[in-house]
Formats: structure tokens, C-alpha cells, sequence
């Protein structure tokens, strides 16, 4: 087990709870989507798991030891991290960029050697951005942005990844790049756990999702027992539709039209935009 | 004297020609930055020969004109028969006998020996510790508070050095008093800011600069009451000249007195340099990646606040170099603190040595550096940014 979350609770001012009693555990190479609506706490959990944030009950543990007694750059060998956007102020090459990702394996008083750089340049070609090397980070796009950020979380070699939603600000063919590599990543033995907004990217990758709502979990276990319209409903308060589309051979969620329905999206020929949604009892995996 | 002056124009342009020029290929071919900084190689080596080379250069040059090679052998010979006579008194002391240990002849006269090593070599040597100091925190406190703009007067200590010099005018009049007060308050304006950060459970770096402009204005009313209070034909000039910066009467003994802070400050900078880039990407990307941020902050702080404070109680208040410096280095070699530190450390000394040099021979009487840093700079800082696209301005 590499990551091992037991009865965690937090809370920000010592009174309200951010969430509470969370139970979670990632087996190496297994990917867990975390769901839920803005502001839940997904990224104070994340924040917790990284020993950012203290908890106020509860346990983190990685690879056998509590993060609390950990120092913050034994934890960095272990959890790699990529934040959901990155604005840089100085213009850093990605190289340079990646290569701070090596921080935790080099002792406070000492730089980067010719060893780190190697370790860098294994990170990039590890999720084919190469030609990005020399590209400054302020000048990249969302999508070259957030593939440089996961090849410096590669570079600090860790047993868990964590994305705090990797998809989002992407165009859709960025979406499955990522997605593809998050897929190849976890094929090659790293646990990750991903907070998401789109459930059906849990579909895409995850073996399983959670969803936090209210401060717990309401879900927690395979992905397609856990994402189902019910819960759906009650994590977002909208209706979703759980489809399984055959030409495109996996499962979407499509939100309901909330709309009065004046709006050009509405077709005439209404048979055409269902004709490929087929409602499914067990979604395929 | 007219050969003299040729030369001297030369050595005097020539490295601004090398940076122009190579910041002129850069903009024009828009080469990749790995590209610009492999050609820049040769030239970034020598880059850190440029302050050696304004060293002998300021010796010499001056109103008080001096031949280039008899002021070399001046300093070399003058400081072996200074260590052979420390030695000899030494020797003496310990054997309990006289020892003499034979000494160089002195072919040069009396004013010469004065001219360099009692009013040149301490103000040169001032030049580069306060210029090389200021640009070393300025890069450091850009990379902690993330913002090019920010300059070691951020933590107020300027404001604090400020305020305790014309504390020191008024209550004394010594130099050395109004040195210690100077540095003092400097220091004790930084404490108070950060104070005021831990005040509110919070070490962020947003309310550290919050609490600089706090701290920075309250000894900014108080730096006002002392003037206020001053006697305007006395001890009000005085507090006016102190705050526009002078190196005119540094001496060797203060040389000796805080060339030790300033250099273990830079030292500890430039120890913790690679992590600097890790803290100018924001706190929470810093601590994923294992960095101890308060720790580091901490240490930060204090090393440049003991260089700022060292450099500013000898020399006053000096703006523009901990801001501009900066820029121009990372205009040179990227914005990697790895080689951006010891640049903006070898760029500022040079840049203040020549601000000096310029300031005492320009005109009869002195021009004060705190002037001719912003009249050279500003323009100067101009025109770079319209010979190349800085990262931050798009």
C-alpha cells in the first residue's frame, strides 16, 4: 500500500470542518479520481497528503510512514506534485524548470550535477516533450505547461503522484494527451490520485473513484460503482446522464440541458444527437 | 595626460560594448535562450574579470591623475611591506625581542602611498562591497517576493537605517555613532516587519511585504520628525547629505567593520542560490518539493538584511542598484539564481565603482551617489528594456 489515508479530519479555523473522517488507500500503479464540487476540500486533502497542511485527526501515511513525522524532503522523494496551473514570474526553461524537481535529492547548501541533469532529461523523454527542453516555462501554452510540470514531478522519482485537476483550462485533444500519459504512467508501477472535474475521466484511467461532498466521502470503490447518476446528483445537484457510447468505446457522463432550450444547441433532428447514446445497466470498464 | 584619458575612455567602454552588443544578436535573431547563454559562455567568464579590472583602473583614475603601473606596484609592494611590518611587530611581541624582517624600498613619495591606500583603496574597496551587496540582496528578495520590481528596501531597511542615522546626527555627530545607529535600525526595522508577519500566524510573503510598507512609512514620519526637530543650519544638511548617499569619507577602519557582515551575508546567498529558484516559484510549489519555505525565508532574510544594513550604514542611501543590477544580469545570463546571484554581485560592484568614480572627478566639488545612481540608471534601464523582451513583460 503507498498511500494510506485513515480518519482524516481538517479544519481551517478549529471549528468548521474542511472535511472529516476520510478513509482512502492507492496500491502502487492504481489510479483513484477524487470528485467533487469546488470547494469540498479536494485540494486541502491533497495539501494534507503532502504534509502541507496539518491534520487534526487521522493519519497520512506513505509507504508505511506517518507524513507528520517525515521531513518535508523525505515526503518530496516519495509524492510528486502537480499543481493546477503554474503563472511563472522569471522565465525558466523547462529544463531548468524540471530540474528543481531534483530538489529533493540534492542536500540545502549544494546545486544540481551532471547526474540530476540526466535524471531531468530522462523525465522528459519519459512523456516525449523533448523539444520542449529549451522552451522558457511563461512562454508555453496550458497544455506544454502541464506536461513540463508532470515531468518535474517525475524527475523527483516519486511512488505517488498527485494532479490537482490536470485537465482543466486544456483543449480536449491536451485533455487525452494527458490523460494517455497519466494511463502510461501508472501502467509502469507510480500510484496516482487525481481530483477532477470531469467523472468521465475517472471512466478514461481510474481503477477507482471517490467523491467528497460535505466534508466525507459519500463514495468510495470501483469506478463504475461509484459513479452512477444518484451519486452523481448529490455530489453536483444536477442531473447527469451515465451513457456508454459505442463509437467512441467508453462511458461518458453528459450533464442534462439545464437551458429553456432557446439556445442553438437544441437539434431539430433530435434523432441524430442520440442516435449513438444507448442508456447501459453496467457501464464497461 | 591626454594618452591617459584615451585609455582610460576605452577601458572605460568597452565591457558595456561586449553586453550591448551580444543583447543586439540576441533581440535580433531571436535565438533560443539555451542558444544565447552558450554564446554568452566566453563572455560571462569574463564578465567576473570586469570589477578586477575597474579595481586597478579606480586606483589610478581620479582628479588626482596616477601613472597605471607605478600605482601597481604601489599596492603590491606597499601591501607586502604592510604584512612584513604587521609580521615583524607580531614576531617581536611573541619572541619578546625586536625582529625586523627586511622590507622593499619605497621609490614613491608620501602622498602617493596616501592617495592609494588611505583615500582610494577604502573608498574602491567600499564601492564594490556596497554596489556588489545591494545587487546580491535586490536578486534575492526578487526571487522570494516573485516580483522583478522589488528591491532590498522592500523590509524597510532603508527607511530604518534612515531613521537611525539621523538619530545618530542628532544625538552625537560621530561617525561611528551614526553607523551603529544606522545599522541597528536597520536591522530592528526588518525585525519589526516580520514581527508583524508572525502577528498574524502567517509568515506569507504577501503580508511581509504588507508589513515593509508599514515599517517603512512609520520610520519614514519618524525620519521626518528628526528632520523636523534638526537644526537647519547644522544638523539638518547633514542628515539631508547622509541620506543621499556618499562613499567620500569611508575609511579603512570602517572597511574593517563591515566587510565581514557583507561577505558572510553574500556568502550564505550565494550557498543557498539554487534554491532561490525554488522559493520564486510560490510557497506551495516550494514545500512539494520538499523545501523547508520559513527556514529558508528566514535565512534569506536575515543574510540580506545584515548585507543591506552593513552596505547602507557606510554609504547611505543608495537606491536604484539593488533594483536595476538585477534585470541586467538576468538580461545576461537568464533568470537562473544559479548564475544570476554571483553575476549580480560582480555587475553591482562594477556598476557602483564606476558610479563613484564618476562622482568624485565629475565636478570640483562631490556629486552624491544616491543622484548619479538614478540619473545613470534610470536611462540606462531604459534603454535595455527596449533592446530585449524581458520575461515578465510581455
Amino acid at each position: 500500500m503507498i498511500l494510506n489515508v485513515k480518519c482524516a479530519s481538517f479544519s481551517y479555523d478549529g471549528i468548521t470542518k474542511q472535511f472529516e473522517d476520510i478513509s482512502l488507500s492507492l496500491r502502487q500503479g492504481e489510479i483513484l479520481s477524487l470528485l467533487g464540487r469546488n470547494g469540498t476540500g479536494k485540494s486541502t486533502l491533497i495539501k494534507c497528503i503532502l504534509n502541507i497542511l496539518t491534520l487534526q485527526k487521522g493519519d497520512v501515511e506513505i509507504g508505511g510512514r506517518r507524513v507528520s513525522e517525515m521531513r518535508p524532503n523525505e515526503v518530496a522523494r516519495e509524492v510528486g506534485y502537480v499543481p493546477q496551473g503554474h503563472r511563472s514570474v522569471f522565465p525558466f526553461t523547462a529544463l531548468d524548470f524540471v530540474l528543481m524537481g531534483r530538489a529533493p535529492h540534492i542536500s540545502t547548501f549544494s546545486v544540481p550535477k551532471e547526474e540530476d541533469c540526466e535524471k531531468a532529461e530522462e523525465a522528459f523523454e519519459r512523456i516525449g516533450i523533448s523539444h520542449l527542453r529549451e522552451k522558457p516555462v511563461s512562454e508555453m501554452s496550458g497544455g506544454e505547461s502541464q506536461m513540463v510540470m508532470i515531468a518535474r514531478a517525475l524527475a523527483q522519482e516519486p511512488s505517488l503522484l498527485i494532479l490537482d485537476e490536470p485537465t482543466s483550462h486544456l483543449d480536449i485533444g491536451n485533455q487525452m494527451k494527458v490523460i494517455a500519459t497519466i494511463d502510461r504512467l501508472a501502467a509502469d508501477g507510480i500510484a496516482i490520485l487525481m481530483c477532477t472535474h470531469f467523472p468521465d475521466h475517472a471512466f478514461l484511467v481510474s481503477h477507482s473513484a471517490a467523491i467528497l461532498q460535505g466534508g466525507r466521502l459519500i463514495a468510495n470503490g470501483p469506478a463504475e460503482d461509484v459513479i452512477t447518476k444518484e451519486n452523481l446528483r448529490e455530489a453536483y445537484g444536477v442531473d447527469i446522464c451515465v451513457h456508454y457510447i459505442e463509437e467512441a468505446g467508453r462511458t461518458v457522463c453528459v450533464p442534462m440541458n439545464p437551458c429553456s432550450g432557446r439556445g442553438g444547441g437544441r437539434f431539430t433532428d433530435r434523432g441524430t444527437a442520440v442516435c449513438c447514446l444507448r442508456p447501459v445497466e453496467r457501464p464497461v470498464p | 595626460m591626454s594618452h591617459r584619458k584615451e585609455t582610460n575612455m576605452k577601458t572605460g567602454r568597452e565591457p558595456g560594448d561586449v553586453a550591448v552588443g551580444l543583447l543586439q544578436s540576441v533581440s535580433r535573431e531571436g535565438v533560443s535562450i539555451r542558444e544565447s547563454v552558450l554564446r554568452f559562455i566566453p563572455a560571462g567568464k569574463a564578465i567576473y574579470l570586469l570589477p578586477v579590472a575597474l579595481f586597478f583602473f579606480s586606483l589610478f583614475f581620479g582628479r588626482y591623475m596616477m601613472d597605471p603601473v607605478e600605482t601597481f606596484r604601489i599596492l603590491v609592494i606597499g601591501s607586502a611591506n604592510a604584512l612584513l611590518d604587521s609580521a615583524s611587530s607580531l614576531l617581536s611581541t611573541l619572541s619578546g625581542h625586536l625582529v625586523v624582517l627586511p622590507s622593499f624600498e619605497q621609490t614613491w613619495g608620501v602622498s602617493e602611498q596616501t592617495v592609494v591606500f588611505r583615500i582610494r583603496l577604502p573608498r574602491v574597496i567600499a564601492a564594490m562591497l556596497v554596489g556588489g551587496g545591494l545587487s546580491l540582496a535586490g536578486a534575492s528578495f526578487q526571487g522570494l517576493f516573485r516580483n522583478p520590481l522589488v528591491s532590498p528596501d522592500i523590509l524597510g531597511v532603508a527607511a530604518g537605517a534612515g531613521f537611525g542615522a539621523a538619530l545618530g546626527i542628532l544625538v552625537s555627530g560621530n561617525p561611528w555613532v551614526i553607523q551603529v545607529s544606522a545599522f541597528a535600525f536597520g536591522i530592528v526595522a526588518v525585525a519589526v516587519t516580520y514581527g508583524i508577519g508572525r502577528v498574524y500566524h502567517n509568515s506569507s510573503t504577501l503580508i511581509l511585504v504588507l508589513a515593509g510598507i508599514i515599517v517603512g512609512s512609520l520610520f519614514s514620519a519618524l525620519l521626518s520628525l528628526a528632520k523636523y526637530v534638526a537644526d537647519p543650519y547644522d544638523t539638518l544638511p547633514a542628515i539631508i547629505f547622509w541620506l543621499m548617499g556618499s562613499l567620500s569619507s569611508v575609511s579603512n577602519t570602517d572597511i574593517i567593520a563591515v566587510a565581514p557582515p557583507i561577505l558572510l551575508g553574500s556568502i550564505c546567498l550565494y550557498l543557498i542560490r539554487w534554491r532561490i529558484n525554488l522559493l520564486s516559484l510560490g510557497e506551495e510549489e516550494a514545500q512539494a518539493l520538499g523545501l523547508d519555505t520559513k527556514r529558508m525565508t528566514v535565512v534569506l532574510v536575515i543574510s540580506s538584511t545584515i548585507v543591506t544594513a552593513s552596505a547602507v550604514c557606510i554609504s547611505g542611501i543608495i537606491g536604484w542598484v539593488g533594483l536595476v543590477v538585477p534585470h541586467i544580469g538576468r538580461m545576461l545570463v537568464g533568470p537562473d539564481f544559479r548564475n544570476l546571484i554571483p553575476v549580480s554581485a560582480v555587475l553591482g560592484a562594477s556598476f557602483l565603482l564606476v558610479v563613484d568614480d564618476i562622482a568624485r572627478t565629475l565636478t570640483a566639488t562631490e556629486i552624491p551617489l544616491g543622484i548619479l545612481t538614478a540619473l545613470i540608471g534610470a536611462p540606462f534601464f531604459a534603454y535595455l528594456l527596449t533592446r530585449k523582451k524581458v520575461g515578465w513583460i510581455s
